[in-house]
């Protein structure tokens, strides 16, 4: 427990910064929605009929003047991108800065095992994904109740869901790069996570690039197949969940014989 | 087995290809002061690093406190303080919080020992690490490596920082402590460290152990320092090393039999003569200098 805390009181002023941004981002939304709705109906079928470029964004099975429409998109931007990209920053950084910063000596000669220090790190970056996405969820289900629309209480809740396994996902397959790095890595945690994102805008473009989908954690968080079904898709669910077995695996096997600079 | 604090084995590591240490055999007696030389790039923090399980060896044995490094790295690190040569903590934290949480991580309580601590080393334990000198940082690695009473310090160039006030606390500390029964491993380039304060020595030379005695022994070599003032050629010295002239003086070692020497002397016209033995520095100089040939 010493270690979770220690990693959670590292990391609260990043996890309150992101949630806030986050959940500010998507209040703002919906507090505009009601507005918009009423300038909705024409807009609707434009955003719909505007080629590749509806396709890329799911417009064209969305209806955007519906809650449910518009949050897909609003929420896909702002929960899909903002929590990937924090998802990915938590995941590359929880054993690399240590090296980075100099502090892995401090920690690695405490007697505590390798393994011990990467089940701590893994469970605080989980109860950080966790708290970020519990509280988003609050400010989003209280926003649409302040506006006064109803709470599509299934759709909200599965898409919710499925970003935050895009989030675990993304977490624990930067955790397990996280362990061969030295120097810290960033970059490369934000640089997936953009690469990620946009693999499937490509894959929703063009049918040739539909199996990007199955790579990529946003497959399985496409707004349009989440809220018209009402369930998630489970294969690329478990595609995804072993990724994330994966990259924690990963994180344990390299971790456990690192030699540390 | 049971009363050495460190034993290893030729301990080897390579990082690829590089030598970090090579078939190194050390042996550390329990509540031994023991001071480990060598100058930069001999392994000498490789070592260390490998005891304390932060890289892994090559090949070769290892165990610390009758332990192997390998199977039982979490009790030996239960019972080892270790300080780094370069002392980081996490910013943003004070300085109590980083001894709470070196204590937590070891699962004791050490509130008492690190106050105690903190006020002979005059830390302020409420300053946060980022504000600190490398000195203060260094007195904050000191306390960690302390506070827990371990049986084995390890330390890593300890003194880099410190002034000299704060280093002789440092030391009264240490030998405090090696009175008690802890065991002082010191590693250092500082030689005149090593000489005043360690019982036992080990000179480290591109990864190998080249010369290990009681620090006494090490420093009673059969060679003298002979510095003369007037008229003296070389070539009347054969055998002579580390030939030094400034001025009108000429220093140089004598490592063999004395009368040639003196026989050599009696023909030149001197001013001046003194014949001493040489210091720690100079014969570890000459090890380093030779690949230990004895001086």
């Amino acid at each position: 427990m010493t270690l979770v805390r220690h990693e959670l009181k590292r990391g609260w002023k990043a996890l309150l910064i992101w949630t806030l941004a986050i959940g500010a981002f998507i209040v703002t939304c919906l507090l505009i929605y009601p507005e918009m709705k009423g300038q909705m109906e024409g807009i609707s079928s434009i955003f719909s009929s505007m080629g590749m470029f509806s396709s890329a964004f799911g417009l064209d099975t969305l209806d955007f003047g519906s809650l449910n429409g518009f949050y897909g998109v609003e929420c896909g931007n702002i929960l899909g991108i903002g929590g990937a990209l924090f998802a990915a920053l938590l995941g590359i950084g929880a054993l690399a800065n240590e090296e980075k910063n100099g502090t892995a000596e401090f920690l690695l000669t405490h007697p505590r095992s390798r393994a011990e220090i990467v089940t701590a790190k893994l469970i605080a970056v989980l109860i950080q994904v966790v708290l970020l996405n519990v509280v988003v969820w609050v400010m989003a289900v209280a926003s649409t109740a302040a506006i006064g629309e109803a709470v599509p209480w299934k759709g909200f809740t599965l898409l919710h869901l499925a970003y935050f396994l895009l989030q675990v996902e993304l977490a624990c397959v930067c955790f397990g790069i996280s362990a061969f790095l030295w120097k810290g890595g960033m970059g490369i945690g934000l640089g997936l996570a953009i690469a990620l994102y946009f693999m499937n805008i490509i894959a929703n473009l063009t049918s040739k690039a539909d199996f990007l989908k199955y790579i990529t954690p946003f497959g399985y968080t496409d707004g349009a197949e989440i809220l018209n079904k009402g369930v998630l898709d489970t294969p690329k669910l478990l595609i995804g969940l072993a990724f994330t077995l994966a990259g924690v695996a990963l994180a344990y096997w390299k971790y456990s014989k690192k030699d540390i600079r | 087995m049971g009363n050495r604090a460190i034993t290893t084995a030729a301990l080897t590591k390579y990082y690829g290809k590089a030598r970090g240490i090579d078939g190194l055999n050390l042996e550390v007696d329990t509540g031994d002061f023991f001071g480990f030389i060598g100058p930069n790039g001999a392994g000498k923090s490789t070592t260390i690093r490998t005891l304390l399980g932060l890289i892994s060896l090559t090949s070769g044995t290892a165990q610390v406190l009758g332990m192997d490094i390998g199977k039982n790295k979490r009790e030996i690190l239960q019972r080892v303080g270790y300080l780094p040569s370069d002392t980081a903590f996490y910013s943003g934290m004070k300085v109590r919080e980083i001894l709470k949480l070196s204590a937590d991580l070891r699962k004791k309580d050490c509130g008492i020992a690190a106050a105690e601590l903190c006020e002979q080393l005059q830390l302020d334990p409420n300053r946060k690490v980022e504000d600190l000198s490398f000195g203060n940082r260094k007195k904050v690695g000191i306390v960690c490596a302390l506070q827990h009473d371990p049986e084995l310090l390890v330390l890593d160039e300890p003194t880099g920082g410190l002034d000299p006030l704060m280093q002789h606390e440092f030391f009264t500390i240490l030998q405090e402590r090696n009175r008690k029964g802890t065991t002082v491993f010191l590693s250092s380039h500082i030689l005149s460290e090593i000489q005043r304060h360690c019982s036992r020595a080990a000179v480290i030379r591109e990864g190998k152990i080249i010369a290990c005695d009681s620090v006494e022994k090490l420093a009673q070599s059969s060679a003298r320092r002979v510095t003369l003032r007037g008229n003296v050629k070389r070539e009347d010295l054969p055998g002579c090393r580390d030939w030094t002239v400034l001025g009108d003086t000429v220093s140089f070692l004598w490592g063999g039999e004395i009368n040639p020497l003196i026989r050599a002397l009696a023909r030149a016209d001197l001013q001046e003569m003194t014949i001493a033995e040489p210091d720690l520095e100079e014969i570890v100089l000459h090890f380093y200098e030779k690949g230990g040939e004895q001086a």
